[in-house]
């Protein structure tokens, strides 16, 4: 069993303290700087923190590798889990800031998570919010194995499939890194078309039109024509509003395709090569029946990975979020394979 | 020549347009008329920029339409004028020719775009009175909708008082992108006045929101400006109900006009599932997102979706519930019309069709039978 999408958590600054250069650590204890103050998940949130973890004292989940042992790897029997780091470094202006945090969440991963336990793989956590750092650290981090991913919050500034990110695109490709877009991202835009919502339950259901956006951008600037072996997960993005956006999609494709020539294919043929999306939260129909039909209308067994979205909240928790009444083959699939595959584990 | 179609249709999205600027300034105080209409060179550039800019709007943020003013080849009037702007056309190629019995004009000028509120006001009220005067007098086929300022609420309700003692205005006409999600306060009077006169509150596709037209950015182009433009339905709908607009309201109904309908049945989903977890962040809403969209929310058909399998059309429509809020449109003169004989797919049950093509929009803007 693979678990798409784990988070170790860095709480305060302190806890990078031993990974940041000697500038860095002066700045931390001298100013008011202490990394990156917006959260893609508020810690007063009730989806922020699993229902069963609330109450223990001195563990705070996410912040060791005894916790992530404890409350997901072990119970569950997880082979392999990909730890997706959202620290926030996107939200933090200040461009040398940015990097040098994203390096130190790195080299924290791979001394404080991946070091000790062999089952976890990690996500780069790049300042994606420049590209050239971003690459610079990709570039750094990229020749161990156990980083698989590259950690791209799905809020950005500007829509990832422009040109202006296409140089992150190529190294991604290049190094073989599968490109995570990650529910949440301190872009500074209002996170809809018009303007701020006012509450969080707006901005997490919302969030699905945030993925929605990214993939319409990826495919109609021709990003997964240029780089024909990317391999995008979106993460926590839910799946219930695939089918739907395909449809739209492939119509408006077929009466605007001239305005984007390279494309060639329905943009429904894109998703289900390059896409693969990870299971929490659920946000299909209650209905079992119903739920097994949209799966069904993502037209493979391919597209979803098992993920614990560990340690936040949902409707239900680990195994009892897999869908029931999936053929055996196509659960079997969902709990390993098309994670297995995808991230080449 | 009329194409025979056996059930009845109403039409509610026609966009019909002024032959010129000047055509609609005729209709605004001379305050207005003066302060753009002597401009010379920019009044020139406004006509040619104003489907998306409006006379003073955001900048930046202009995706050309795939034809012409967006609209079919074969619109264009024998005499040279704007698609939709010539009424005798408009019968013979859309009105008669469908044997379309009602048709919901929603004029999409600018009036809500405005920057200089009180001048969108005044466009507001020159649209309503243009609509009168030249399409409801001499066509009793046609009904209007009331454009208002819609980012001043007290300039808005304004309007729909004015206008709302005509009944052949059936509905107030918003743009789905706005300024500040349609939950907020700053709405509110809208929705309080339509409520007052008993209308419905139509949201139409498009309009800026003085941002980035998705919620990560400018995208670069229109495929992805209307392929989105679902994403800023669903976010926006997401906002009235989470607002709590609907249990304030309860009278209150929204029509979402040019939006599709598949988004809508994964957004109750979600946005229930959602609930279930952060009740306590809106204690204000006492009964489900998706009961309340059922209860408070009309559709129109066009761009009608198209599953690649039939019976996920009618999957479709079993999952959203709502085979009595469904209405047809054709979104003429626009290039992705969809034609009455056409649009829906063979196999609904006869019963499904003739509510979508006429009598569910029969019932919600009382159009006499």
């Amino acid at each position: 069993m693979i678990d798409a999408d784990i988070h170790n958590v860095v709480g305060p600054i302190e806890t990078l303290e031993p990974y940041l250069d000697g500038h860095w650590r002066e700045v931390v204890a001298t100013s008011q700087f202490a990394g990156p103050t917006d959260q893609a998940h508020p810690p007063n949130i009730a989806t922020s923190l699993r229902d069963d973890l609330a109450p223990q004292q001195g563990t705070a989940p996410g912040r060791t590798v005894a916790t992530l042992r404890a409350h997901v790897l072990d119970p569950l029997g997880v082979q392999v889990a990909i730890l997706g780091c959202d620290y926030g470094v996107e939200s933090v202006r200040n461009p040398d800031a940015a990097a040098a945090l994203a390096t130190a969440v790195n080299d924290w991963q791979l001394a404080e998570w991946l070091a000790p336990e062999p089952r976890l793989r990690a996500a780069i956590v790049v300042a994606a919010q420049q590209p050239a750092a971003a690459i610079a650290e990709i570039e750094r981090c990229a020749g161990d194995p156990r980083f698989v991913a590259v950690y791209l919050p799905v809020r950005s500034q500007i829509p990832y499939g422009n040109r202006i990110w296409w140089p992150l695109w190529e190294a991604i490709e290049r190094h073989e890194l599968v490109a995570e877009l990650h529910f949440g991202g301190s872009a500074g835009i209002p996170p809809t078309a018009s303007g701020w919502p006012t509450s969080w339950l707006e901005e997490y259901v919302d969030m699905a039109s945030a993925f929605a956006s990214q993939l319409t951008s990826l495919i109609a600037e021709g990003t997964l024509d240029r780089f024909e072996r990317l391999r995008i997960s979106l993460i926590e993005s839910g799946f219930g509003w695939l089918p739907a956006f395909m449809w739209r999609f492939d119509k408006g494709w077929r009466g605007l395709r001239r305005e984007i020539p390279w494309t060639r294919r329905l943009p429904s043929g894109y998703v289900r090569e390059h896409v693969r999306v990870s299971l929490q939260p659920v946000d299909g129909p209650p209905d079992p029946t119903e739920l097994e039909r949209v799966i069904d209308q993502l037209g493979s067994d391919r597209m979803l990975m098992f993920s614990t979205d560990y340690p936040h909240r949902h409707s239900s928790e680990g195994l009892d979020a897999v869908p029931a009444g999936l053929p055996p083959a196509a659960e079997q699939r969902l709990l390993d394979a098309n994670a297995r595959e995808h991230y080449r584990l | 020549m009329s194409v025979a179609t056996k059930l009845e249709v109403v039409d509610c999205d026609i966009h019909n347009a002024p032959r010129s600027r000047q055509a609609l300034l005729r209709y605004m105080p001379a305050r207005w008329r003066a302060a753009r209409a002597g401009g010379g060179r920019l009044e020139a550039a406004v006509e040619a920029r104003r489907e998306t800019l409006g006379d003073r709007s955001y900048l930046g943020g202009e995706y050309p339409r795939a034809t012409p003013r967006a609209a079919r080849t074969d619109a264009w009037p024998p005499s040279g004028d704007p698609p939709a702007s010539d009424l005798q056309f408009m019968r013979e190629q859309l009105l008669d020719r469908y044997q379309i019995s009602y048709g919901v004009l929603t004029p999409m000028l600018g009036a809500g775009e405005q920057l200089d509120l009180e001048r969108g006001a005044a466009l507001a009220s020159a649209i309503n009175d243009w609509q009168a005067a030249e399409w409801l007098d001499p066509e009793p086929r046609l009904r209007a909708s009331i454009n208002v300022a819609y980012e001043d609420g007290a300039l808005a309700a304004r309007e729909i008082h004015r206008m709302a003692s005509d009944p052949r205005f059936v509905q107030v006409l918003l743009l789905i992108r706005t300024a500040e999600p349609l939950g907020r306060r700053k709405y509110w009077p809208i929705y309080e006045a339509a409520v007052a006169h008993d209308l419905p509150v139509g949201i139409h596709y498009g309009g800026w929101g003085r941002g980035p037209i998705t919620g990560v950015g400018y995208a670069s182009y229109y495929i992805e400006d209307t392929v989105g433009m679902a994403t800023a339905f669903a976010d926006q709908l997401t906002s009235l109900v989470c607002e709590g607009v609907f249990e304030r309201y309860p009278a209150l109904k929204i029509v979402l006009i040019e939006g599709g309908i598949a988004w809508l049945a994964p957004l109750m989903w979600r946005l229930d599932r959602a609930f279930a977890l952060l009740r306590a962040e809106a204690p204000h809403l006492t009964r489900e997102p998706s009961e309340l969209i059922r209860e408070h929310v009309w559709l129109t058909t066009q761009p009608i979706d198209e599953p690649p399998r039939a019976t996920d059309f009618a999957a479709l429509l079993a999952q959203l519930g709502m085979d009595d809020r469904i209405m047809f449109a054709t979104d003429y003169p626009h290039w992705d019309f969809d034609a009455p004989d056409r649009a829906l797919p063979t196999g609904l049950d006869r019963g499904v069709r003739e509510r979508i093509m006429a009598g569910n929009a029969r019932s919600l803007y009382r159009l006499s039978a």
